[in-house]
C-alpha cells in the first residue's frame, strides 16, 4: 500500500493497526535473470532501477547480513555534486537530480534535505582552486557560489575566522547539496524494489562463483547454489574479497573510516561545513546531534572499527574550526570499511568473465552516488553498454592511463 | 597499535607512515618483454586480503627505516616486524 498523508491520518485514527512489513522475506529461487550481490544502497538501487527503469524481472538481491547493515547505514549522509573532473562531475550531478525526485519516485520519506554545503578556503591559492571547481560545477549545471569571508560570517558566525595558522577567507557553497536519512534510503529502495517483484534475500552470503569456459553460471551461497544469467557485484568494502572468488584482483584497498555524533543540541550548524585546512566536516542531524568525521585511519583493514589517533586528529580539526565544539559531549563513534580505489574514483564496468559485472571503488563518498550508481549499473546490466554519465568508470582505465584522480595523489589509496 | 621495531622495541604506530602491501618491494624488471603489464599489476592491483597482511611502514618520526609489518587486517593484531632491508636481502632473523 502506498504511503500518503491521508494514510498517516487514517492509521492514527485506527490505532496504527494497518501498517505491515515494508518487504517480503522470500526463499531464494533456483535461477534468476539478474543477481545483485550486496544489499547496501547501491545494490538495492540497482535492483530497483533494473525493474523500474529497464523493465527487467526475475531479479534477486543477495545480502550476507541484513539489508543496510553495511556502509549505507554508517555514513555521515552528505550528498553533493561539487566535483572537478569531467569523468566525475556529470555523474554526481545526475545523482543529485535523482535525489531531488527520490522521495516521490520511491514513495518513501528518505528525508532528503538540500540544506547546502560550504567548503571553506584558507588561502588565496585555495580560493583560486575553489573558483575553478565552482566553474566546473556550473558547466555541469550543478550551480554554486563563491562566498567572501564577510558573507560567511553572516551564515556561520561561530567559526574561528581569525585562527592564526588557518584563517578562514571564505567558502564555496553548493546550495543544492545537503543530507538524507541513510537507512531511509536503503529502506526506500528495498521497499520499492520488492513491490516491483525483486526478491530481497537476507542472511545469504555469496561464497563462490560457478564459471564455465569464461562464462558465469551462478553463485554459491550459504543458502545453496543459485543460477543467474548476469551477476552484479556491489559489496563496497568487501569488493576485493568477493572478486577474489572469481580470480580477479582489483585496484582497491579496504580502509576504515570513522564517524562521530554528539549529544542532541538546538539547531546551530547551517547545512554542511567542511574545513579546508585539515580533514573535518560537520552537519547537524534532525535530532540535533552534530554528525562529523575526517580522515580514514590509513592502513588496510576489515575490522569495521578504527583507532584513537584518528579520533584525536578529527577532534583537533573540529576544535580548530569551531572551538565551541569543545562544549558538546560525544555520544558515540563507529567505523565502516571503505573500498578505496587507486585513483579515488569508482568502477562501474563489465569484467573479463562473461555475465559478471562490477560496481566498486566508492571510497568514502558513495552515499551521494547511490541513486546514480544504481541507475547506471542497472543500465550496464540491462544493455551491456555504459550509461552516458559513467563512461569514464572503466576497470581498465588504470592500464590505459585514464585515471580519474581528483586529488592528484597517485596510486596511493590512503591519500585519496 | 604498537609496532615491535626490530631495533627500537615497541613503538607507537603514530610514529610511522603507512605505504601498503609489501609486494611493493618486488619492483618488476623494466627491461622485460612484459614490463607494461607487470608494472600495471605492480602499481595498481592488490590482493587486499582479510586476515594476515605483510605491509610496508616507514618510521618517519623515528630512525627512518622501512619495516615489513605482519598484521591481521580483521583484528589489527600485529604479528611481527622486520627491517625491509633484511626482507629484500633475504636475511631472516
Ligand atoms: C563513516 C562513514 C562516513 C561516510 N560518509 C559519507 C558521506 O558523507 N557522503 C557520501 O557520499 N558517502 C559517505 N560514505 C561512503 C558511503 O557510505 C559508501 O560509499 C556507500 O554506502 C557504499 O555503497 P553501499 O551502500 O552499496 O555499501 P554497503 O552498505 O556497505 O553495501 C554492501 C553490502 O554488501 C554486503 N556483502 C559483502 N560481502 C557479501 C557477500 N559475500 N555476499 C553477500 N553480501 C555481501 C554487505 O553486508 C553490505 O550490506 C561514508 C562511509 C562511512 C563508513
Amino acid at each position: 500500500m502506498a504511503f500518503s498523508g491521508f494514510r498517516v491520518v487514517k492509521e492514527a485514527l485506527t490505532g496504527h493497526k494497518g501498517w505491515g512489513p515494508l518487504w517480503r522475506n522470500p526463499e531464494p529461487q533456483a535461477q534468476y535473470d539478474f543477481i545483485i550481490i550486496g544489499g547496501g544502497g547501491h545494490g538495492l538501487a540497482t535492483a530497483y532501477h533494473l525493474a523500474k527503469t529497464y523493465g527487467k524481472s526475475r531479479i534477486a538481491v543477495l545480502e550476507k547480513g541484513w539489508l543496510g547493515s553495511g556502509n549505507i547505514g554508517r555514513n555521515t549522509t552528505i550528498i553533493r555534486s561539487n566535483y572537478l573532473l569531467p569523468g566525475n562531475q556529470p555523474f554526481y550531478e545526475f545523482s543529485m537530480k535523482l535525489w531531488e525526485n527520490q522521495e516521490q519516485d520511491l514513495n518513501f520519506n528518505s528525508m532528503v534535505s538540500q540544506r547546502t554545503i560550504i567548503n571553506l578556503f584558507h588561502s588565496d591559492g585555495q580560493r583560486d582552486a575553489y573558483r575553478r571547481r565552482g566553474n566546473a560545477m556550473h558547466l555541469s549545471g550543478a550551480g554554486g557560489t563563491l562566498l567572501s569571508q564577510h558573507e560567511l560570517r553572516e551564515i556561520a558566525p561561530f567559526l574561528n575566522y581569525d585562527n592564526a595558522r588557518f584563517p578562514i577567507k571564505g567558502g564555496l557553497r553548493q546550495e543544492r547539496a545537503g543530507t538524507a536519512r541513510h537507512d531511509g534510503v536503503a529502506w526506500g529502495y528495498a521497499r520499492a524494489a520488492d513491490r516491483l517483484g525483486v526478491d530481497l534475500i537476507q542472511n545469504c552470503e555469496v561464497t563462490g562463483f560457478r564459471i564455465q569456459a569464461g562464462k558465469l553460471q551462478g553463485v554459491e551461497t550459504t543458502r545453496g547454489y543459485i543460477g543467474a544469467k548476469k551477476v552484479g557485484v556491489a559489496v563496497a568494502g568487501s569488493s576485493s574479497r568477493v572478486m577474489a572468488q572469481a580470480g580477479i584482483r582489483l585496484p582497491i584497498e579496504s580502509h576504515v573510516l570513522q564517524a562521530f555524533v554528539s549529544e542532541g543540541l538546538k539547531p546551530i550548524i547551517p547545512g554542511v561545513i567542511t574545513f579546508g585546512a585539515g580533514h573535518f566536516y560537520v552537519s547537524q542531524s534532525d535530532k540535533g546531534g552534530l554528525v562529523f568525521g575526517g580522515d580514514i585511519d590509513g592502513y588496510n583493514t576489515y575490522a569495521q572499527r578504527g583507532n584513537l589517533p584518528v579520533i584525536e586528529d578529527v577532534l583537533e580539526g573540529g576544535m580548530a574550526l569551531m572551538p565551541m565544539l569543545g562544549r558538546a559531549r560525544l555520544l558515540r563513534s563507529w567505523g565502516g570499511i571503505m573500498d578505496m580505489s587507486m585513483d579515488g574514483s569508482p568502477i562501474i564496468d563489465r569484467t573479463e568473465i562473461e555475465g559478471l559485472y562490477l560496481n566498486a571503488g566508492w571510497c568514502y563518498g558513495g552515499f551521494k552516488a547511490t541513486p546514480a550508481s544504481g541507475y547506471t549499473f542497472a543500465h550496464l546490466l540491462a544493455t551491456d553498454t555504459p550509461h552516458d554519465t559513467a563512461t569514464a568508470y572503466r576497470l581498465d582505465r588504470f592500464a590505459r592511463g585514464y585515471v580519474i584522480d581528483e586529488k592528484g595523489v597517485g596510486a596511493q589509496p590512503n591519500l585519496h | 597499535m604498537l609496532i615491535p621495531h626490530p631495533l627500537l622495541g615497541l613503538r607507537d604506530a603514530q610514529e610511522f607512515t603507512y605505504l601498503g602491501d609489501a609486494t611493493l618491494l618486488n619492483r618488476p624488471d623494466p627491461q622485460s618483454e612484459t614490463a607494461d603489464a607487470a608494472f600495471h599489476d605492480y602499481v595498481y592491483l592488490r590482493d587486499n586480503p582479510a586476515g594476515v597482511h605483510r605491509e610496508l611502514w616507514f618510521h618517519d618520526a623515528g630512525d627512518r627505516s622501512w619495516l615489513v609489518v605482519t598484521r591481521d587486517t580483521t583484528t589489527h593484531e600485529i604479528l611481527g616486524a622486520e627491517l625491509a632491508r633484511d626482507v629484500k636481502l633475504g636475511i631472516t632473523a
